[in-house]
Order: structure tokens, then C-alpha cells, then sequence
């Protein structure tokens, strides 16, 4: 089985690394480069804890693979806070309570930065609905949505 | 979970594409987004030792009215689909359809081309299909032909597709006026296979009669089932309550689902009965009927 050489650049940075066929883009993240914000969860597409930014759209690391993602900009959670200042939405996961054990927070914050990229003011329903592929086992969905809306009002 | 080895293959042409999938037979998968084809090798419920990527084969992605026919391109995401001002006004059965599918992120990975050619009765696009009378192109090394969407399904993963064939494109004819569809889907929740669902879309006549019915269901055998019979019985007839719920009728009784945890056989059975009403209705609505 061949191995292939692959680059992505990851918030910013350019990597490059040889891979098998079979490495899964968040083992890439999270072994390769040790960069360990995104989580493993249930490991079959369901639960979204490790959601990363693949070209401008959030997709589940765990159902990529690494060669896939050959050539392309990927944004985890390590690259949301820019210049020691957090990401609206980190700030409103803070203010607004947004987590509680923290496991679905990293794949939260990808879907939710990437929502207000596309929508500046998102409806409590179009929130919801954005986030349905975001699990949070401890159901803090009120307060993730408060966060939501604390990060949109911040970015206007 | 880690996939079984393989060998990545990432073509940059569709002949290439062919070629490759010729060369290595049994032994090679198509990969388009990979939202059901990689869960399935993780699971090891399935396993090839070469994957053929058609991600970066260009002109696959695209949507487009032409010559009487909606045309999607086969790698066409379903995020794009559920973005698209063309698909809500011209087949507002696919746009109800999209936001069902699995969750926003899957969508933004996962293609129309994936959905409807993975033969996995769970999957929503094929019922619409049916339901549409769509054509369904496919290339192989002999060139390009159609298959009718209605010819397409042979069994559990197994269609009309032959090895070395790649489905690149999906024809839809362009609704007549007075047309309406609509499908209605049952799941226990977001990211599930539906318990059940009813695939429409039909045309009326001037005085209001149904001209025109196609009638699908999901999830209710080893492939998307065809209620012709209810729709025979509708051609011609008023699109009355009495109407719909005896049409509705007939339709359950070609579905014949399995019990799992989605449910007994009778619940299912019920449900498509229950969904045909709904998505009738809604059909007969959105063609301008009562």
C-alpha cells in the first residue's frame, strides 16, 4: 500500500506529512501534527465533537480522510483566537455558560464560527438547526444557543 | 475506528476514473463524499482494497435547467442542493427533501450522486427519484448512457450500475404547470434513517383532476418501492380526502419494511399510509389543488 505525500495548511500554517490511505483527517490533526483541541467522540459520524473548518465549511474529521484533504485550509479550534484575543464565540461560550464537561465545545465553536460567516444574525431556529449535528450529551443546548447569539451580536 | 488498508486512487478525469475502476474490478469503490462508503469501512462492514476518489474530477458539480431537464452534476454536495433558488423553485420535493438528510455537516460532505447510486434503502434521494421519473447517466468505458431511475434499483447496495460505471449525472424533467411534490419523512431524529417516508409529485388537469401521480416510498424494502397501484387508482380522480386516504391505502400495502429498533412492521406499514396522505396533500397543494 502506497503511502502518499499530502500538505494542508492548518489555521494559517503549511504542513506536509506522508500518510497511509486510511488516515483519518482528525488522527492527521490530532497525532500527526499534535494539535489535540479537536476531539474524538463517538467516531461515527454522529456526534460532531470533532468538527474542523475544511475549506470554509465545517465537516466531521472523523469521516475524512487525510488525502482527502490534500491541498486544503483547514481552521480547528487552536486557530480561532487570533492574537491572544478569543473568538466571539469562545467569548460567548465564557459569558454565557456554553459548556459544562467541554467535550462537544471544540466541534460546537467550528459550527457556530462557520454559521456566523454565513449568517450575522441567525434566528434561535436557524441556531438550532445549525447546530443538530452538534451533540452535547450534558444538554446545555439553552445556554450554547445564548452563546451563539452573544457571539452574532458582538460580531454586527 | 481505522479502515482495512487500501489504495487511495485520485483521477483527474472521468476516462481515467473508468480505467481505474476497469482495471481492479470487484476490488475498487467509487468515493464521492464519503458519507456513507466511510462509516461503512470504519464499521468494516465493508471493505475495498482500491478507492477511486471523483472528488477533484472537474464538471461534476453543478446545477443547471437545460432543454427541459434540471441537471445535477453527480458530485454535487447536499449543502449546495439546499442552498440552490433553482431547486426550491422547480422541485420543491428535493427541497424538502435535503434538510431530512443526516445533519448540516454531513451535508456539506455528502452528494446527490453518493445518495441515490449507494443503493442503501435508507437513503431519501432514491424514492424522489422514482417519484420524479428522473434519468439517471452514468459513464463507463463504452461511453455514456441513461438508465431510467425506475430500472435502476436491483437490490440491497445493488443497482444498474455496472463496476466499471461512474453515475455522473442526474436528469430531472422540468415540472409541467399545475405540478406539485412533496416528501414527508418520519425519524426518531436528526441523523436518522427514516422510520418511514413518502415520496410525490404529481400533475392536475384543469378542472383540478390528478392528470399525472407517482407515488415512492423509503425505507420500506431492500430497495425504494414503487406504489403504482395508488396512483393508478388516483389517475383521473379528484384529489379529495376520500380519494387521498384510500390512495394512501394502497401505497402502505406495497411497502413491506422489517422490524427493528425503528419499529414493528405494523408501525411502519402505518406510517407510510399516514406519510402518502401527508405528502399527497401537500402536492396537491403546492399544484395549485385543494
Amino acid at each position: 500500500m502506497a503511502k502518499h505525500k499530502i500538505s494542508v495548511t492548518i489555521n494559517g500554517t503549511a504542513h506536509e506529512a506522508e500518510v497511509e490511505s486510511r488516515l483519518l483527517l482528525v488522527h492527521l490533526i490530532r497525532e500527526n501534527f499534535r494539535m489535540t483541541g479537536t476531539h474524538i467522540g463517538c467516531d461515527t459520524s454522529h456526534c460532531g465533537a470533532c468538527t474542523v473548518i475544511l475549506d470554509g465549511n465545517p465537516v466531521k474529521s472523523c469521516t475524512v480522510l487525510a488525502v482527502q484533504a490534500d491541498g486544503a485550509k483547514i481552521t480547528t479550534v487552536e486557530g480561532l483566537e487570533q492574537g491572544g484575543k478569543l473568538h466571539p464565540v469562545q467569548e460567548g461560550f465564557t459569558e454565557k455558560h456554553g459548556l459544562q464537561c467541554g467535550f462537544c465545545t471544540p466541534g460546537m465553536l467550528m459550527t457556530t464560527s462557520a454559521l456566523l460567516e454565513r449568517n450575522k444574525n441567525p434566528s434561535e431556529q436557524e441556531i438550532r438547526e445549525a447546530i443538530a449535528g452538534n451533540l452535547c450529551r450534558c444538554t446545555g443546548y439553552v445556554n450554547i444557543v445564548k452563546a451563539v447569539q452573544y457571539a452574532a451580536e458582538k460580531m454586527r | 475506528m481505522i479502515p482495512a488498508a487500501f489504495d487511495y486512487h485520485r483521477p483527474g478525469t472521468l476516462e481515467e476514473a473508468v480505467k481505474l475502476l476497469s482495471s481492479h474490478g470487484d476490488q475498487a469503490k467509487v468515493l464521492s463524499g464519503g458519507m456513507s462508503l466511510l462509516p461503512m469501512l470504519k464499521l468494516r462492514l465493508a471493505s475495498f482494497a482500491h478507492l477511486v476518489d471523483i472528488g477533484r474530477v472537474p464538471g461534476l458539480d453543478y446545477i443547471k435547467e437545460e432543454g427541459g431537464f434540471l441537471k445535477i452534476g453527480a458530485m454535487t454536495r447536499q449543502a449546495t442542493l439546499e442552498r440552490s433558488d433553482l431547486i426550491r423553485a422547480k422541485c420543491p420535493i428535493l427541497a424538502d427533501a435535503v434538510p431530512l438528510i443526516a445533519d448540516p455537516l454531513v451535508r456539506n460532505r455528502g452528494t446527490i450522486g453518493g445518495n441515490v447510486a449507494n443503493g442503501d434503502p435508507g437513503n431519501d434521494q432514491p424514492a424522489i427519484m422514482l417519484a420524479l421519473g428522473a434519468t439517471l447517466v452514468a459513464r463507463g468505458p463504452k461511453g455514456e448512457r441513461s438508465i431510467a431511475a425506475n430500472q435502476f434499483y436491483k437490490g440491497l447496495y445493488e443497482t444498474a450500475l455496472a463496476r466499471n460505471e461512474i453515475l455522473t449525472e442526474i436528469r430531472i424533467p422540468v415540472p409541467a404547470a399545475r405540478s406539485g411534490g412533496a416528501y414527508a419523512k418520519l425519524k426518531r431524529k436528526t441523523g436518522d434513517f427514516a422510520v418511514a417516508a413518502a415520496a410525490v409529485q404529481l400533475t392536475l388537469d384543469a378542472k383540478g383532476a390528478i392528470e399525472r401521480v407517482a407515488i415512492a416510498l423509503t425505507n420500506a424494502a431492500l430497495t425504494p418501492v414503487e406504489a403504482s397501484d395508488a396512483a393508478k387508482f388516483l389517475a383521473g380522480k379528484m384529489p379529495d380526502e376520500k380519494n387521498i386516504m384510500e390512495a394512501a391505502k394502497m401505497a402502505a400495502v406495497k411497502s413491506s419494511p422489517s422490524a427493528d429498533r425503528r419499529g414493528s412492521v405494523e408501525y411502519k406499514k402505518e406510517m407510510a399510509r399516514v406519510l402518502t396522505a401527508r405528502a399527497l396533500r401537500k402536492a396537491v397543494q403546492r399544484a395549485g389543488g385543494k
